[in-house]
């Protein structure tokens, strides 16, 4: 699981990108603490071709995205 | 795979673009100074003179000097977004991201703004009101920018931030209430400009109204001049530059509208000098710094308002930087730019720049 918690945008973008680049994953699981990088991270992932989950995780937030 | 509608994909940063280039050409129509309607970094300067950090342009016939005011749109920004915040229990309070480097990265992001004469807002604004000086800053924020992406791709962080009691997060809020108050109930207090930008002013109710419905929209869409070109570049995404767009539309609209007029040239425009080499270092080091802050000035209110402490203090350090810059003659004025050190502290702001992109690429721990 990527930990993008703490991270300010356009970080978690960035951690999720490159997972994305360099192994084409079909899945992977991202965790955020702010609304502005679920929804930042969403959007890019769906871009990219992945369904996107977003779930509460520990306080904070879970995306699971999916091919 | 699911796609949003153009509406629910530009439609929120559209809508808050025209209300911010709206709410600067009416404050302008209202009394602020001219192409400066909304300018977070002409604010919180003015802010700084208002506290008496700085008094720029004093003389003794008037007893103040000509930037010295405690702008309520700063205050109303920073609590509409706080409001919004706490109403949608978005109100996360969090810090500890390298404070002390944020700080000084503000400073000089402020030293930078002050030589080209605006924050990123300001320099669309301007654009907007035809100032042909802006768009020379903007290529200079765009170069400033795509440095900043350079490092951002090689995982430049300024490491993580971990939440903060409800205390620590609602201090930064507390004192622009508290400041809003004294404007209020004892502006005898604060010092106040009778001549100068620090002068002319909306009336103080209409300017905070406003400001809080701007500080709400703009908490609701995340709207940020940086973000803008940064997000286009890096992942082709346009939607926070639509913003950017409708406000230089909206202005341009509006200034025609209300007869502001609308003259493109370099000479002559309200607050601005035509100095192309500082108007553009001035804002590389602009879109540099606030790259790696992670948004601009205007963005930093919103942050600090939704309990970021490290966005607060980055606010403190765009004072601080306020008042240096004019303490130490680095601002410019219509008539050009400063006569202090102003090519040493440019410079040593991009060494700055330099070492702190450097040292703090590769620290992304997943």
């Amino acid at each position: 699981m990527i930990d993008a918690r703490g991270y300010s945008c356009p970080t978690p973008v960035v951690m999720v990108q490159k997972a994305v680049k360099e192994g084409a994953p079909a899945s992977l699981e991202v965790a955020v603490d702010n609304q502005c990088s679920v929804e930042n991270v969403k959007r890019f992932a769906q871009h990219a071709g992945y369904r996107v989950e977003v779930s509460d995780f520990e306080g904070d937030f879970k995306l699971v995205l999916t091919k | 795979m699911e796609r949003e509608s153009f509406l629910k994909r530009y439609g929120p940063l559209i809508l808050t673009g025209v209300l911010v280039g709206a709410a600067a050409v009416a404050l302008t129509a209202w009394g602020n100074p001219q192409n400066m309607g909304f300018c977070i970094a002409c604010f919180l300067r003015d802010i700084a003179g208002a506290l008496n950090f700085q008094r720029a342009g004093f003389t003794a016939e008037t007893g103040t000097g000509i930037v010295q005011y405690a702008r309520p749109e700063i205050m109303g920004l920073v609590l509409g977004a706080a409001l919004i915040a706490l109403g949608r229990k978005e109100f996360r309070p969090k810090g500890g991201s390298s404070p002390m480097v944020r700080f000084v990265i503000a400073v000089f992001v402020m030293i930078g703004a002050l030589v080209f004469l605006g924050c990123p807002l300001r320099m669309v604004i301007r654009i907007g009101g035809g100032d042909l000086n802006a768009v020379v800053g903007l290529v200079g924020f765009v170069l400033g920018i795509l440095i900043g992406i350079v490092f951002l791709k090689r995982g430049f962080s300024l490491k993580r931030a971990y939440r903060q009691s409800m205390t620590e997060g609602l201090i930064f809020p507390g004192l622009m209430l508290a400041l809003l108050v004294i404007l209020f109930a004892a502006p005898q207090l604060l010092q106040r400009s009778v001549s100068g930008p620090g002068s002319m002013a909306a009336p103080a109710a209409a300017a905070l109204a406003v400001a809080l419905a701007v500080g709400a929209a703009d908490q609701r869409s995340r709207l940020c001049m940086v973000g803008g070109i940064r997000d286009a570049v890096l992942f082709r995404d346009f939607r926070l530059i639509s913003a950017f767009i409708a406000i230089i539309v909206t202005v341009m609209a509006g200034n025609l509208l209300v007869g502001n007029g609308l003259t493109f040239s370099f000479a002559g425009q309200p607050v601005a000098h035509s100095d192309g080499l500082w108007n553009l270092l001035g804002m590389v080091l602009v879109g540099w710094g606030s790259v790696l802050l992670g948004g601009c000035p205007l963005r930093q209110l919103i942050l600090a308002g939704e309990g970021n402490t490290d966005s607060a203090v980055t606010v403190t350090g765009f004072i601080v930087g306020a008042a240096a810059a004019h303490n130490l003659g680095l601002a410019s004025s219509a008539d050009g730019i400063g006569t202090g050190p102003v090519a040493w502290a440019v410079g040593i702001g991009f060494v700055l720049f330099a070492v702190i992109s450097v040292a703090n690429t590769n620290q992304l721990e997943g």
